[in-house]
């Protein structure tokens, strides 16, 4: 069968009505959630994981897929009408959009996020099924080796390629993996690290993880910086409709950060955030109106909203097709995936056509049901927003808290909620990333499974790795991948030093 | 200039809090080491077994303590902002007070007491309207999800009074 044949039977799928209320549900809780300050996709996705624990795998699977993009959806309002973005990488859009909200051009700002949103879903959605099928084929002739090979790329662009240092970056992923080293070994039965612990023989839940480290962590965080008074809320003045230059001004930009965001989320490269800058600065640019740009340029808004979500469908390709998480919240579905016993990868094209295609389904039905959830009610959005700060924390913990609950209801583990909490503060208070811990946690024992296979069909020879091209050259993009930055940040750091002792003098 | 040397001598001051962070590098690894050398004993025939893995990751976790012990001497961590201790300190007992509470009073006695303490951490510490409204709005939350979505929540006083 064609792709288009999986597609239209995948639409089939998603088109019942039980599963488009499951859509439905899931579009209105994600962008519910999302649009909350301080709440990114990950949180999102991890917040509502327990919602879906009961419901059947394609049911689950397209609520889930429904809460990934309604997270994103909010995110950019609130990052408009917010100055302090839910999520890394809606931080462009406060950049631009945030000073239209000022300028009284809040309507527009939502109206071009919103259907820069839908245009780059639509597109990378479609993207997305014609370059699976593909990448399927590629990975039928990929080996253990080349798995493993693919996995430490994983690790080395998640951890220490981007942000602020490659040392606090390595020190979260290894942190991460020492914790996926707890229970049961899976190709031998020892139990590692479990102490004697019951609990522990299944490992470390990676929600509990995401949820204590993302929710609990975030919430201690803020509480600890104290009261800086209440933030400002844009109130959305006018029309949210866009008048005919706002378009003309728009729909380049969407198209262009479609096409910059969908490769990037795609590539086994992790972060939407590269993505919404390079398309930012491409922009910048091109624009007629350079000037404009951070005083509240529409392009700055309409180009980095549709590379987030463009990059958001990109990263769902090596996550379908390879099982490879490349970021925090593809960790957290990864999750959601195996709490059904999926495994997603090649395999699961094969086994399970209807509930893969079914998915990519309902996030096109998802995209739709979002643009007309977010133009007309975005009113209703705003408004909480306004929701004061010891209320909208104390439920976020309810939340938060119920979820780990509703898994296992046991001491212990909300003991490990409450541990996991205090360390994803305390890392935040030291300025080490949390997302590296979280991929980290879960793609660890994958990459040793894969690992001890290669060497136990080379019988422990470990040149084996680098013999296969493919395995070679993606173990060389990752070592350049930590050297290079790691050499352009000393470099930068010298220059700035040798400044500020020349400021000095 | 007469701040020059007082400057420098902080400068040559190491940063604490990061040869802490060091120091719990190192005894992670030390745990994970233990724990592999027990590991080794049982291996079989394989050179790589369970315990090669979490060698090689204890091995790293040195590593990064070294590197983070030279961080702290050259001062590469970011600025710390001041912290608050008592917001914490209320969240974190409210997590505490919730994860005791919660097999003999129920979820929703338990979660509103959570509740409550969130937002005492957040300055709101009128305990007559943040405790009924939190134990209200867990009740809410127990009936949807342990009624309609079938989640085990345990229940209390307050819920057997609905089943």
């Amino acid at each position: 069968m064609s792709t288009f044949e999986f597609l239209l039977q995948g639409l089939m799928t998603a088109a019942q009505p039980m599963n488009l209320l499951y859509a439905l549900i899931g579009v209105t809780l994600g962008t519910a959630v999302g649009v909350l300050p301080g709440i990114g996709p990950a949180l999102t996705v991890a917040l509502l994981l327990p919602v879906t624990y009961r419901l059947d795998p394609a049911g689950s699977l397209i609520m889930f897929a429904g809460i990934y993009y309604g997270g994103m959806y909010g995110g950019s309002t609130t990052s408009i009408l917010l100055n302090t973005p839910g999520e890394s990488a809606s931080i462009v859009t406060a950049l631009e959009g945030n000073k239209m909200a000022r300028a009284g051009r809040g309507g527009p700002a939502l109206a071009t996020a919103a259907i820069g949103s839908f245009v780059a879903g639509l597109i990378a959605t479609i993207g997305l099924a014609f370059i699976a099928p593909l990448v399927v084929k590629l990975a039928l002739v990929f080996g253990p080796r080349e798995y493993f090979a693919l996995m430490v790329l994983a690790f080395v662009t998640v951890s220490s390629a981007f942000g602020d240092s490659t040392l606090r970056g390595l020190t979260s992923l290894f942190i991460g993996l020492a914790f996926s080293l707890v229970g049961i070994d899976q190709l031998t039965g020892q139990t590692r690290l479990a102490f004697g612990v019951p609990d522990l023989l299944d490992g470390i839940e990676v929600t509990t993880m995401a949820v204590a480290m993302f929710a609990i962590g975030e919430t201690l965080f803020i509480a600890a910086q104290g009261d800086k008074g209440p933030d400002k809320v844009e109130a959305v003045k006018g029309s949210v409709w866009m008048n005919a230059a706002d378009w003309a001004r728009s729909w380049k930009p969407w198209l262009r950060g479609t096409f910059i965001g969908f490769p990037i989320g795609a590539m086994p490269a992790g972060g939407a955030e590269i993505g919404t800058f390079l398309s930012y600065a491409t922009e910048k640019k091109l624009s007629k109106h350079p000037e404009e740009f951070g005083h509240g340029a529409i392009e700055g808004v309409a180009g980095p909203e549709a590379a987030n979500n463009a990059s958001a469908a990109g990263t769902l390709v090596p996550l379908l097709t390879l099982g490879l998480p490349t970021t925090a919240t593809a960790a957290i579905m990864l999750a959601g995936f195996q709490q059904y016993g999926l495994q997603p990868g090649p395999l699961l094209f094969a086994t399970n056509p209807q509930l893969v295609w079914g998915l990519i389904a309902s996030l096109l039905i998802a995209n739709f049901m979002l643009l007309v959830l977010n133009l007309p009610l975005v009113g209703l959005w705003v408004r909480l927003l306004t929701i004061p700060k010891p209320w909208l924390y104390a439920g976020i913990l309810l939340f938060a808290t119920l979820g780990t609950i509703g898994a296992n209801p046991s001491v212990f583990e909300l003991g490990m909620l409450l541990t996991f909490g205090l360390l994803g503060y305390l890392m935040r208070v030291f300025g080490y990333p949390i997302a590296p811990v979280v991929v980290g946690l879960i793609l660890g024992p994958l990459a040793e499974q894969q690992l001890r296979r290669a060497l136990a069909i080379s019988q422990g020879d470990f040149t084996v790795l680098f013999t296969s091209p493919i395995a070679a050259g993606l173990l060389t993009v990752a070592f350049l991948a930590l050297a290079v930055p790691l050499i352009l940040r000393a470099r930068g750091r010298g220059e700035v030093l040798s400044q500020m002792a020349a400021d000095e003098d | 200039m007469n701040q020059e040397p007082v400057k420098q001598a902080e400068e040559r001051r190491p940063d604490w809090a990061a040869l802490v962070i060091a120091a719990v590098l190192v005894v992670i690894a030390a745990v994970i080491f233990a724990d592999a050398s027990r590991l080794r004993e049982v291996m079989g025939y394989s050179p790589v077994g369970p315990a090669t893995v979490p060698m090689v990751i204890a091995f790293v976790l040195i590593l990064l303590a070294v590197w983070t012990v030279f961080a702290a001497f050259r001062h590469d961590f970011p600025e710390r902002e001041k912290q608050e201790v008592q917001p914490v300190a209320w969240i974190v007992g409210g997590l505490a007070a919730q994860m005791l509470l919660l097999n003999t009073a129920g979820f929703s006695i338990a979660t509103g007491v959570l509740f409550a303490a969130t937002a005492a951490g957040f300055g709101k510490r009128r305990f007559w309207i943040s405790l009924p409204v939190g134990m209200v709005l867990c009740l809410i939350v127990w009936l949807i999800f342990a009624g309609l979505l079938q989640l085990s929540l345990p229940a209390g006083p307050l819920e057997r009074l609905f089943q």
